[in-house]
Parts: structure tokens; sequence; C-alpha cells
């Protein structure tokens, strides 16, 4: 097994925070698991994205240029990446974002509306939470609930309280997947 | 021992910290800025010592004069910075003041590029100050090892009273991966006595000096020197061989390209084209012996030499351990690019059927 996933958007959509609960649910499983940025002069307001690999083999490069999967979060990223991904592979789209379609019909393509359903729980903060459930309900590379635990173990203290808003957001992106 | 997701530069710093750094003096620069930023934070509460210099040149001076009074110093820096540092390096081998020093590579020359490169080789490995002098170079390929070369780095200046250099490209800094904070060898280190620090563990004067005037003075210290530096490369050169035992054709890497060469190892072991790497973990001392040897092996039929670096820098080490037994190809990029498993395995088979 292994994927190479870049996740894309504009910074502050918690891009490279769906990279990292990746990674971190990743190495729970038992998973070789790397995640790296893109460290370029990025511009405030611009496009930022990692990469990540998850693998049961020792991972080689931490980047490449062909992802089994894609993650956008906003149009610039979509439009970048589309035409790189392996074919086969799966593009998530958050569709409350980007109003384009994906082009390419040997790629799986998923729309998810990452905004609306953080909305509907009443925090636009955890709209990378439902891309996640949708992202791990498509490729079922780790169980729901090895997720659920590290999103348990993400947020303590004072900041327990969050953890069932998380975990219905990351149900909820994965019941859009169905 | 639980598995930790850490980025590299910050496992960088924490590791200084468990190995017991008093001091250290940095100044920012992408991509190792982490390292100062979490040395800021965290250093204090330990305890240690946190400055952010006016300058690199600030900085190496200061770990000079910590160093020099028996601390733990350490200083870190991405290749410009880097280059700025030189002269402080040239003056801690001089006055045989350990210290440890990293170096996140980036491209250049000059200012160059913020994306990982490792043409930092021959200034590392070769002394980029003045004078004769080597420091220990430890190349880490992945974020456990450099975690555990940063903890051992500071033995081995305290050891032999001289800089350690633990260089990475910018990606083994900027990237997570899992980590355990594993035990790693403790040496048994004498007491500095040697170091100025008043009369704390010692009596009478202690002078930090690279200066020796006197022509014999100067020449019996280069002595001195040139002995400690041959019972380094007697005592610390490491590499890693991976199916070198039937290879056909080596592959010579460090660092990022080495794991990324593993990869079209396998890849190519498939296929049925008999592969073998061999990767230097000192650079300095480079293990020429172990190189040397493979070569003379009548299963290899040659090498190919991958890099960051559009000339090839380790390269002429690679060169000078076959003596011309065996051909070397090579392949390296400069500026951010990294070698693909599928170039290095075009490479391989084009150096293979060019041998044969």
């Amino acid at each position: 097994m292994l994927k190479q996933i870049i996740i894309s958007g504009f910074g502050g959509q918690g891009g490279l925070a769906i990279g990292k609960n990746l990674a971190e649910a990743g190495m729970e499983a038992g998973l070789n698991v790397t995640w790296a940025p893109s460290y370029g002069p990025e511009m405030r307001g611009g496009t930022a994205n990692c990469s990540v690999v998850l693998s049961d083999r020792p991972i080689g490069s931490p980047v490449f240029a062909h992802p089994t999967d894609l993650i956008a979060l906003n149009a610039p990223s979509l439009a970048k990446f589309e035409a790189d991904v392996q074919s086969g592979g799966a593009v998530l789209v958050n569709s409350d974002v980007v109003s384009d379609k994906v082009g390419r019909e040997d790629l799986a393509a998923l729309y998810i509306p990452c905004n609306s359903i953080a909305e509907e729980l009443g925090n636009l903060k955890v709209g990378n939470m439902v891309m996640l459930g949708a992202y791990v309900a498509r490729t079922k590379i780790l169980a729901p609930e090895a997720v659920e635990t590290m999103i348990q173990s993400m947020f303590t203290g004072p900041k327990a309280k969050l953890v069932p808003l998380n975990i219905e957001a990351f149900r909820r992106g994965a019941a859009c997947v169905g | 021992m639980g598995k930790e997701l850490w980025k590299g530069n910050e496992a960088i710093a924490e590791a200084a910290i468990r190995a017991g750094c008093d001091c250290f003096f940095g100044y920012p620069i992408t991509p190792q800025s982490e390292v100062p930023e979490y040395m800021s934070v965290h250093l204090p509460q330990h305890g240690g010592v946190f400055v952010q210099s006016e300058s690199e040149i600030a900085a190496i001076n200061m770990v000079y004069g910590a160093g020099g009074a028996g601390m733990r110093a350490m200083t870190s820096s991405s290749s410009p910075g880097i280059s700025l540092k030189q002269e402080g390096i040239t003056y801690l081998a001089g006055a045989e003041v350990p210290a440890v020093i990293v170096n996140c590579m980036r491209g250049g020359p000059g200012l160059g590029t913020i994306q990982p490169s490792q043409a930092d080789y021959y200034q590392a490995t070769r002394g980029g100050g003045n004078g004769d002098y080597r420091t220990v170079v430890l190349a880490p390929s992945n974020v456990q090892e450099t975690v555990d070369f940063v903890q051992e780095a500071f033995d081995i200046a305290d050891q032999y009273r001289n800089p350690v250099m633990v260089v990475c490209d910018g990606l083994i800094g900027q990237m997570m991966e899992p980590i355990e904070w594993r035990p790693v060898p403790k040496r048994d280190l004498p007491p500095k006595t040697w170091a100025a620090n008043g009369t704390k563990n010692h009596t009478g004067r202690n002078i930090i000096n690279s200066l020796f005037i006197a022509p014999e003075d100067c020449d019996d210290h280069n002595v001195h020197l040139a002995k400690k530096y041959a019972e380094i490369e007697r005592s610390e050169v490491r590499w890693e061989e991976r199916d070198c035992d039937d290879a056909d054709i080596v592959i010579t890497a460090y660092g990022t390209p080495a794991r990324i060469a593993l990869t079209a190892l396998e890849a190519l072991r498939a296929e049925g084209i008999k592969v073998g790497l061999f990767r230097p973990i000192t650079l300095w001392p480079f293990p020429e012996k172990a190189l040397h040897d493979l070569a003379g092996q009548s299963h290899v039929k040659a090498f190919l030499d991958v890099e960051l670096s559009s000339t090839g820098q380790m390269l002429d080490d690679v060169r000078l351990a076959v003596e011309g037994r065996k051909p070397i190809s090579y392949l390296g990029h400069a500026g951010g690019a990294m070698p693909t498993v599928e170039e290095m395995a075009a490479c391989a088979r084009e150096a293979l059927k060019e041998a044969q």
C-alpha cells in the first residue's frame, strides 16, 4: 500500500493540518508516514500545499511529482495539480469554494461541501475535518476509529470540549462519500 | 517507547536540549528557522541560554566564547549563513573548542534558493575556513537519524575538542516523520580542565587561543591536530551498505537522495538488476577504505553517484576511493528538484549497460 497525497488550498483553510492528521493517524496505525510542506516564497493569501506519504514499506522520497490522490481546497490548487494525479486516483474538491469541475475522466471526482457542513455544525474551522472524513471514507486507508482516536488525543485539557464537534465533522464528511 | 511525529528542525532543537546543550546562538534563515524558534521557547525552560544574535558571524563567535568556557554550545543555519560562520569555525578548530553546528542546506551559490540542496559538501568536509583543519560531519537521511546524531554530536565534539557539523538538506529540516526518543550511546568524557572558566575545575590559567606566532609552535600545533584527525578517521567513520554483496552496480548517495535510492534499488531488483547502495553517514571522515574494498569486488561493474549538486562534490571522494577501478556515473540536481526513482533507475541501467 502506497498513498502519495497532495493537499492544497489557501493558507488558513487547514490543508496542512489535514496532512498532519493523516500522518498522525497513519503513524498510530503502524504505517510509515512522511509529511512535507511546500515552502516556496509563498504570498499572503496565496496557495499552500503539503505532500503526505502513507506506506506499509519504508518511504523513499517524501516528495513526488505524481500524487495518487489530490485534495483541492481552492480553485488554483485544482488547476495546478489535476494534470499530475496518477490515473485512477481520487480528487476531492471543496465544492463550497471551487466551482470548477474535474476535467479528467480517468480520475474519481468527489465534491464535498466542507464549508456548508462546517457552518451547519456551528464552526467554520472544522471544514478540514469534513474533508479528512471524506478522504478516509473514500480511500479506506485508515480505520475511521483510528482517526477518531487520533482526534481525541489531539484536543486535550481546555480544548477537550472540541472533540465531539471534530468527530461529528469527520463523520459528516465520511457520510458525503457514502 | 512510542513513536512521535516531529518536524526535522524542531526535532534537532529538542535533541540538542536532551543532549545537555547549555547555550544556543543563532540567526533566522529559511529552511532552518524553526531550530532557533524552538530553542528560544524551550532552551530557557531547561536552564539554558538562547540568544538571537545580530548576525551569523556574531552567533559563531558567541559559540566560540561559550564553548571556550566549557559550555555545550551550538548554532544552526543554512548555507549562506554557514558561509558567514566559516571564520569562527576555523578558530574553533584551531583553538580546539568543541561545538555543534547544524547546516540545513539550501541551494547556492550566493543566496541561491531556499529549496533543499547538498552543495555544501566541499565546505563541510574540506574546512570552509583557512588552515589545515577538519570538522566531523554527520549526514542523517531521515528525522530519526537526525535526532540521534545531534545528540551524539555533542559527545563527539567534547571527546575530541573539535567542532562537529550535522548536515541535512532542507527537506529533512522541513518534513515531519515519526521518531522515537531512543537512548543514544553516551561516551565516557574527561572533565573540561582546559576550559577558561576561572578555577572551577582546575588551578592555574587557561587560555583559549588559535594564535601560535612562533613557527615551531605552530608546526607542533598542526602536528598535534593532524594526529587527532587521524585518530578520528580511525574511530569515527560510519557508513551503511544495502544489498552490496552481489551488486553489479552500486549507487553512492547520502541524505534524502539515499532514501530515494533505496526505492530505486527495490524497483530495479524487482526487474532483476542487481543494485546496491553505499551510503556514507560520516562525510568526514569519509568511508574511503570500505568503498575502496567494494570497488575491488569482481561483481561490482560500475558506480552511480547521486547528489543534490549540479557538479557533484562527494563525487570527488567517491573517485578517490574507487581509484579508477570501476567507471563512475553521476546524477545531480541543484536548485530544489529531487531526483526521481525513475530517473535514478534509468541512470543505473544506462551506467551498467555502458560498463558491460
